[in-house]
């Protein structure tokens, strides 16, 4: 990623002024619209592996 | 246990006498300077200067000796009769020290400082990333040293004593403020009564509350935060290394944030983030901070508090950086939070950037308007401290859950996933602005790969010259135009009035018999400035890139020079 800070700044914006419900089903479409964009199953199970088991 | 806070009534008087080679180190925090009259008190009409600089904080001294290293007549007015207490700016990064070395005072900062280059992460008891902010060899400066601001003020007010042309008044506050067309008049209030001065130009140094910004009712603005920190200086053997250690959530202080630094004689320096319901004034008492410092450091370390404070911060800036005559530099300009140590850092870089230009204004050889140019790439600078110091607070202090819910997903991420560490941001540390879109740079004509693009401040690398053998790039250059010339050989016709040449021989050269040639001894220079043989650099004073070609042509050079003095600007 060439901008991070860039990237995490949109990130926590684009959550502004939603409720917690608002901000999970939010996070829960862009999760899919990257999947979509990801399209490649075997990085998306090592992805979830990875998610789960970090403390 | 010994403990002093912001309050000065308690320390000891010491008369204004001071002798920098006395074997008795100097106690700067003790230090007092009296109020003298001076010759031009109650004058009639009122004695007239090029510049009066408001403020003896870092970057008052700074741009008061810049200008008086120029030869000009200078007054450094201050309201108060002693040095900075307590550790307070403590970073200076690598491009301050460039600066302080071109003054002549980088070196006692640095042997005094402690220097360092790395700083690691925690996320609650756990180590989860290191970085390097110098991970090169081929500096003379490292990524930063550490040490408490008296001894910086310290050392500047003694190499800004050196200059009978710079006449520093302490006691002497500014307290009204004429900015007029034909020149500034500033009246002074001195414990025997007020004398007014007339200056050419009026630099405000003054700090964050800037009077001289209210006297002309100007205001800065932005987001003020709502947090508050507590700063311990910690008197200590600890076995630390001389890195910057940043906890997120420890468990000796739990939901909060720590940052720890080592400063000059074995102090270290603790921020404890608090929260915003804390009591600054109950957070100050030794009964509220000792238990706090013993939590981290565990109960058989043996230590004393030095000095305590807790402050709270905004991320704001003047709209514009000059008004007419009155010029403001430093905090009075601009406020950031203090994640990334761009306070003094971005301040001490504005007197860089106003030093030379001041200079040429006043002596006639560059218009006005170039002072503008001076507001146009501060500010630029300005705004890219806020928006990295205000990114680093917003993932220090989430505001909101979701927020928080992100910034520990990422650093749990951070041990294991290195694109995770990326986006840890504990402060991204201070770095000099590239002034990519300012009016004074030549745009490039010729193709050119790596950072020193027109606007940036000029890479270090080692060098030999014809005098002292090894030396630095930097000490070569600044205080004015120089054209750095890439050459295999030596070119006795190669010279330019206007901007002197410097010759860079490759490596492998032997040592240098002219005064204006250098060899590249480790080829770092031409690699760092992806130069071959004819490529050109026209270098400002600030040590900031003017212009580049891959040909050395005078009338191109003479044609950048030109510009980059404001000759062209249309603003």
């Amino acid at each position: 990623m060439a901008n991070p800070d860039d990237f995490y700044e949109a990130l926590i914006d684009m959550h502004r002024d939603l409720d917690e419900a608002q901000s999970q089903a939010v996070n829960a479409r862009l999760i899919l619209l990257l999947a979509n964009h990801i399209g490649d199953m075997q990085v998306l199970r090592e992805a979830m592996i990875h998610a789960r088991t970090e403390p | 246990m010994s403990m002093s806070t912001d309050s000065r009534t308690l320390q000891q008087r010491t008369p204004n006498v001071h002798n920098a080679t006395s074997r008795m180190p100097t106690d700067y925090q003790n230090l007092r300077f009296s109020y003298q009259r001076p010759p031009d008190f109650g004058q009639s009409p009122a004695a007239h200067y090029p510049v009066v600089v408001v403020g003896a904080g870092p970057v008052g001294l700074v741009t008061a000796i810049d200008l008086a290293r120029q030869g000009l007549k200078v007054v450094l007015l201050d309201d108060d009769d002693c040095l900075s207490g307590g550790s307070r700016a403590l970073c200076y990064a690598k491009r301050t020290l460039e600066v302080l070395d071109r003054l002549g005072c980088g070196d006692r900062v640095v042997e005094k400082g402690v220097s360092w280059n790395v700083g690691k992460v925690f996320f609650r008891d756990d180590p989860v990333y290191q970085f390097n902010l110098l991970p090169e060899e081929g500096h003379h400066r490292p990524a930063f040293v550490n040490l408490q601001q008296y001894y910086l003020e310290g050392y500047l007010h003694e190499c800004a004593s050196s200059y009978p042309n710079l006449d520093i008044r302490w006691k002497s506050k500014v307290t009204q403020m004429d900015n007029g067309d034909a020149k500034a008049s500033v009246t002074v209030t001195t414990p025997e009564g007020d004398y007014t001065l007339s200056a050419d130009y009026v630099i405000a140094a003054d700090g964050a509350r800037s009077p001289v910004r209210n006297m002309l009712n100007l205001e800065s603005k932005g987001r003020v935060f709502q947090d508050r920190f507590l700063i311990a200086d910690v008197k200590m053997k600890a076995p630390f290394p001389a890195e910057r250690w940043f906890w997120f959530d420890p468990p000796f202080h739990p939901n909060q944030s720590v940052l720890l630094h080592r400063e000059a004689d074995d102090v270290w320096r603790i921020d404890f983030q608090l929260g915003w319901d804390a009591d600054p004034e109950l957070e100050k008492t030794p009964e509220r901070v000792i238990p706090r410092v013993r939590a981290l450091l565990g109960d058989d370390v043996e230590f004393d508090l030095e000095w305590v404070s807790v402050y709270t911060f905004a991320c704001m800036r003047m709209e514009k950086f000059r008004h007419g005559r009155v010029i403001f530099a430093g905090d009075a300009a601009h406020g950031v939070s203090p994640f990334g140590a761009r306070g003094a850092n971005s301040g001490v870089q504005d007197a860089d950037n106003l030093g030379w230009k001041l200079g040429l204004v006043l002596r006639g050889e560059a218009p006005v308007t170039l002072l503008d140019t001076y507001a146009v790439e501060r500010e630029y600078a300005a705004d890219e401290n806020i928006l990295n110091s205000t990114r680093a607070t917003d993932f220090i202090t989430p505001k909101s859950a979701i927020s928080r819910v992100f910034r520990d997903a990422v650093l749990s991420l951070s041990k294991h996933h290195a694109f995770a560490q990326k986006l840890v941001n504990s402060g991204r540390l201070s770095m000099p602005s590239t002034y990519l879109n300012s009016p004074l740079n030549t745009a490039d004509t010729d193709n050119f790969a790596g950072l020193m693009r027109p606007g940036a401040p000029a890479a270090d690398a080692p060098v030999l010259t014809a005098h002292g053998g090894r030396q630095w790039f930097l000490q070569q250059v600044g205080d004015r135009f120089t054209t750095v010339f890439f050459t295999d050989v030596y070119s006795p016709a190669a010279e330019l009035s206007q901007a002197p040449v410097m010759q860079v021989l490759p490596a492998g050269a032997s040592t240098p018999s002219h005064a204006n040639a250098i060899v590249d001894v480790d080829g770092l220079l031409a690699a760092r400035f992806d130069a071959r043989p004819g490529t050109t650099y026209l270098l400002r004073p600030d040590q900031h890139v003017a212009a580049r070609w891959r040909e050395f042509d005078p009338t191109r050079v003479k044609a950048a020079w030109s510009r980059s003095t404001g000759q062209e600007l249309k603003l």
